[in-house]
């Protein structure tokens, strides 16, 4: 047996480093943690803050270990080297895509794609990044369900961070169906649990399903779909949790 | 010392071996562990322990600050110990003071034995012990706690850190020392147990043993280590036990 991520060898036998899910893969065992930060991955979409600002680039705060670094070529915008606190400034909101992992531990990230850019007004809504494939479901249909119910704009980070748009009420009840699927993420009839709470709090104005209205200058297009392409797997994986009990308390020995 | 009258000093130990709070010699007092209760925090623990009551909070890793404190190839443990000032019969003035610079430079230099800190180069781990109620054994509570929370906030260790403080009481190898009996008793050993090999990472003494009382003590201590072990993984269990679907949210 060879030590995977998640666990580690000594004396010939392998121990678990971290409170997390057994998962086999011969000839690698790994411990998949329960909990902890984000940890990146290239190509995940992401929310990020600005925590800094330099002469040619941005500091992000992703929730990952290290704050990324954002160039400044890698936006879609003209700028000149010591104009940067132009175009964003601390606090300010961003979704951007991870490029590179470097072995330094520099998380390369880009604002240059579709759907990426910074983010105006709205709420964002932290939630566990082991949770986000819930929010997304199969092909997109929890995340789909919450848009229709609400007409909410909704941005998922990988990184567990949600940026929800719209109206105060439209945004409170986004921020509602994100804490049951936090809360019960594991359990069975979350869907029934989530289109039940969106049913029952429905408006009851005549106006039918709201658009999110107030001035929302974005300078790219309103991002849509950057949700996981893996929902399938990562809803299967959700899943694992309930059937399989937590291994290892440090260390399981397997 | 000055002089303390007869009638000033409690009974530690009754003609039929049982301790002031009616415990036998290699008793521990109950204790109560619940992980995960701070959402602010990366992980948390909370550990009640005879009438301790010790939080702990753990951030990262993450960026270091300040940044000249970094290290090219792991993360920095910073730990921090301190004493709420109610915790104490008498107010304990908040601030840093040398016990608690001691307490956490240890339980620190413990958590650095243990913990795969290359794996997170330029980050830094921050650990915060909170004594909300003080009774004798509270770095140990502190480091019990800790290690919990780091567990919690998924950072990679050897192990869990159990912990416990084993004295002499009226002669007498004693485990878990309450506070009547570490005022009182003739020495107090505290120290930490790495299960997996058996080392261990923390090992302080007040007072005074002969040799082989100290291999007594040792090897009680870490009996009772292995048994607050078990206490520990238990907790964690409980913390992501599902439980049957139903109720809302």
């Amino acid at each position: 047996m060879k030590p995977g991520p998640g666990t580690y060898r000594t004396g010939g036998r392998v121990y678990a480093s971290v409170l997390g899910l057994l998962s086999e893969r011969p000839p690698f065992v790994q411990v998949v943690p329960l909990s902890g930060r984000y940890i990146p991955k290239p190509h995940d979409l992401v929310l990020g803050t600005v925590t800094d600002v330099q002469g040619t680039f941005w500091l992000l705060d992703i929730g990952a270990p290290r704050w990324a670094p954002l160039h400044m070529t890698g936006t879609p915008w003209q700028v000149e080297i010591g104009e940067t606190e132009r175009f964003l400034r601390v606090g300010d909101a961003v979704v951007v895509q991870v490029e590179s992992l470097e072995a330094t531990g520099r998380i390369g990230v880009t604002m240059l794609g579709e759907g990426l850019g910074k983010l105006e007004g709205g709420t964002i809504v932290r939630i566990s990044p082991a949770r986000v494939p819930r929010v997304v479901g199969r092909n997109g249909s929890m995340i789909d369900t919450i848009r229709r119910h609400t007409g909410a704009e909704v941005v998922v980070g990988q990184n567990g961070r949600v940026w929800v748009g719209g109206t105060p009420d439209a945004i409170h009840r986004v921020s509602e169906v994100l804490k049951i699927i936090e809360e019960n993420g594991q359990r069975s009839g979350l869907t029934e649990r989530v289109e039940s709470y969106l049913l029952a709090t429905m408006p009851t104005d005549t106006r039918g399903p709201r658009e999110p209205d107030g001035e929302r200058a974005h300078r790219d297009a309103p991002p849509r779909q950057p949700d996981s392409e893996e929902t399938d797997e990562d809803a299967a994986d959700a899943e694992t949790e309930t059937d399989e009990p937590p291994e290892t308390m440090e260390p399981g020995d397997q | 010392m000055g002089s303390v009258g007869a009638k000033d000093v409690p009974v530690l130990l009754s003609p039929d071996g049982l301790r002031i709070d009616g415990r036998r010699l290699d008793e521990l007092r109950p204790m109560k562990i619940q992980v995960g209760q701070l959402h602010n925090a990366d992980g948390s623990a909370f550990v009640e322990w005879g009438m301790n009551k010790v939080m702990a909070a753990v951030y990262g890793p993450r960026e270091v600050h300040p940044r000249h404190l970094q290290q090219n190839n792991k993360a920095v443990i910073q730990c921090k110990y301190n004493m709420a000032a109610f915790s104490v019969d008498e107010r304990k003035r908040p601030g840093l003071d040398r016990r608690s610079q001691e307490i956490s430079k240890v339980i620190g230099e413990a958590f650095e034995s243990v913990v795969f800190a290359e794996e997170y180069p330029r980050t830094s781990i921050d650990i915060y012990i909170e004594v909300l109620q003080a009774n004798a054994g509270t770095r140990c509570a502190g480091l019990v706690a800790a290690s919990l929370a780091l567990a919690d906030a998924g950072i990679p260790m050897v192990d869990l850190l159990p912990a416990v403080a084993v004295g002499k009481v009226a002669g007498k190898i004693a485990l878990d020392l309450k506070k009547e009996e570490d005022n009182f008793g003739e020495a107090d050993l505290p120290m930490a147990l790495v299960p997996q090999s058996g080392r261990l990472v923390l090992l302080q003494m007040e007072g005074h043993m002969t040799e082989p009382e100290l291999a007594e003590a040792l090897e009680l201590g870490v009996q009772g280590c292995r048994e607050i072990y078990e206490k520990m993984k238990q907790a964690l269990r409980e913390r992501y036990s599902v439980g049957p679907a139903g109720g809302s949210a």
